[in-house]
């Protein structure tokens, strides 16, 4: 089972909303209205609502991500 | 004429003896002919040297140009840029570099471009930094007269704005766009200039390559640390009596660079490290720290660009801070709402504290709202701006607790000490 997790495009983003309404669970908006989204991996039983926020974003700036396994080698993902 | 290697531990290695720009002869007298590396011994080499990015990444250069290569291997070539676009206010290194010594510097991206097979090469500088530009074309003509290599060399001019240096920014810029910032992945190594596996290097980053190419790995690693091994340039101002740009080996305490600088003209309170994306430390929690990556990390702080500043107590740090973040919040490109919005409504908040005029909940107000835009942005813009914030709260705790209370002290009027460029209005 590939893990997953929530990220927000934030540059898509237009703070419209949609996805703290649909998932709380693990959305929060900040004081101007954008998404601050928990980055730990979705347990399965948030999945379905996952989608739906992912589905239902206006701008489509949401998406599920597969986490990377632990112990991949260094690469310049690490640089920033 | 007799070329030999520099002595090990030799620490004056980037910069020449007298302050005098070199030619190409100059360089040629100096360091002799670039040597022909196969590909992959280059970057054996840059791997067992142990260098890394001195754009402020501290990434190892020998592990970016391998995955530049091997991306590469897909087909449709690899592009490499050379970053000359010093976009932190406080820093002169690379400038300095490439005004005095641009041969090494082009020799460094010569290494890369032949190492990585590239097909496009380019350099890219601000608007503002007319000079260089100036003297990079000069040497580039100068080479094109000499040599018998045709590659061609562009070098491209961005705008003077505090994140049109960033690599995603710089790499949109050389493939015709708007200087932004980019949301990654796709990383530059996998898709950069143009959608091809890019290398984006440091110049100082790429004179280090080119002395690692003729004096090898274990020569690099003489000076300096395990982890941090080599010389860095720093830009070394405030409250020093010879402000300027010098080399130093990474094992070097902060103490001995500020000497270096002439010495400190009034007691130290505070060291900006870095550079505006930076953390501001207590003179005497780092004062005899040495400037390796380990060390600075112990102070939550890093080298970043290699910027030191020295701020006197009879400097105001939460008036600097005040213009610094006023700054950088109108630096944002507007793309990112919790960079666009946020960092203005920390800007004001703080300038509020700065100037008497906020209630107590201002300062929780602002450290929820920098732990808040931390790290939601395409681009690390809010989080340098809020670390900048945040340690100046926690270092001028004190003076905080003072401007909150009876606004500007009597230190606030003097001249900034940070420097703030004129804010420059477009993107291309």
């Amino acid at each position: 089972m590939v893990r997953v997790r929530l990220r927000v495009d934030p540059i898509k983003c237009k703070a419209h909303g949609m996805c703290g309404e649909l998932f709380p669970e693990r959305i929060r908006m900040d004081d101007w209205g954008y998404p601050v989204i928990e980055s730990r991996p979705l347990p399965d039983d948030l999945l379905e609502h996952a989608l739906r926020a992912v589905a239902d974003c206006p701008r489509a700036a949401l998406r599920l991500d597969p986490i990377d396994e632990p112990g991949a080698r260094v690469r310049p993902d690490d640089a920033d | 004429m007799s070329l030999s290697t520099p002595a090990e531990g030799t620490t004056s290695r980037l910069l020449p003896a007298r302050p005098v720009p070199e030619d190409l002869d100059a360089h040629l007298a100096g360091f002799g002919p670039r040597p022909t590396v196969e590909p992959g011994a280059m970057i054996d080499a840059l791997e067992r040297s142990g260098l890394r990015g001195r754009g402020g990444a501290d990434f190892p250069t020998g592990v970016k140009w391998r995955a530049v290569t091997e991306e590469a291997q897909h087909g449709g070539g690899a592009v490499v840029v050379a970053n000359a676009a010093e976009c932190e206010p406080a820093s002169f290194k690379d400038r300095f570099l490439l005004t005095y010594r641009p041969h090494l510097v082009l020799d460094g991206l010569e290494h890369a471009a032949e190492a990585l097979g590239a097909r496009r090469v380019v350099i890219y500088t601000t608007r503002s930094h007319s000079d260089v530009e100036a003297a990079l074309r000069a040497a580039i003509r100068e080479r094109r007269r000499r040599d018998d290599s045709d590659r061609f060399v562009e070098v491209l001019v961005g705008p003077n704005r505090y994140v049109a240096g960033e690599e995603t920014a710089l790499i949109a810029r050389v493939s015709g766009h708007l200087a932004k910032p980019k949301m990654v992945p796709p990383r530059p190594f996998q898709s950069g200039v143009d959608r091809l596996p890019t290398l984006v290097q440091n110049v100082e980053t790429l004179a280090h390559a080119a002395l690692i190419a003729r004096f090898g790995a274990s020569w690099f690693r003489s000076v300096g640390t395990e982890r941090s091994p080599g010389t860095a340039l720093l830009t070394v101002s405030g409250a020093v009596r010879t402000p300027g740009v010098l080399e130093a080996a990474c094992d070097t305490t902060i103490a001995a660079i500020v000497d270096r600088a002439g010495g400190v003209d009034e007691a130290p309170a505070a060291v900006l490290l870095g550079g505006y994306f930076g953390r501001w430390v207590a003179a005497d929690r780092i004062w005899n720290r040495t400037i390796d990556a380990d060390s600075l990390r112990s102070v939550g702080g890093s080298l970043g660009t290699g910027v030191l500043v020295v701020v006197p107590a009879t400097t105001c740090g939460i008036t600097e801070t005040d213009r610094v973040l006023t700054y950088l919040a109108g630096q944002s490109a507007g793309q990112c709402g919790p960079c666009h919005a946020g960092l203005p409504a920390i800007a004001e908040t703080f300038h509020k504290v700065a100037t008497g005029r906020a209630r107590p909940a201002a300062l929780e107000l602002l450290t929820r709202w920098s732990n808040d835009v931390s790290g939601r942005g395409a681009c690390r813009h809010p989080d340098g701006a809020v670390l900048f914030l945040t340690s100046a709260m926690e270092v001028f705790a004190a003076d905080l607790r003072h401007h909150l209370k009876q606004g500007e002290c009597r230190f606030s009027g003097r001249p900034s000490l940070l420097p703030i460029p004129a804010v420059e209005a477009g993107w291309w």
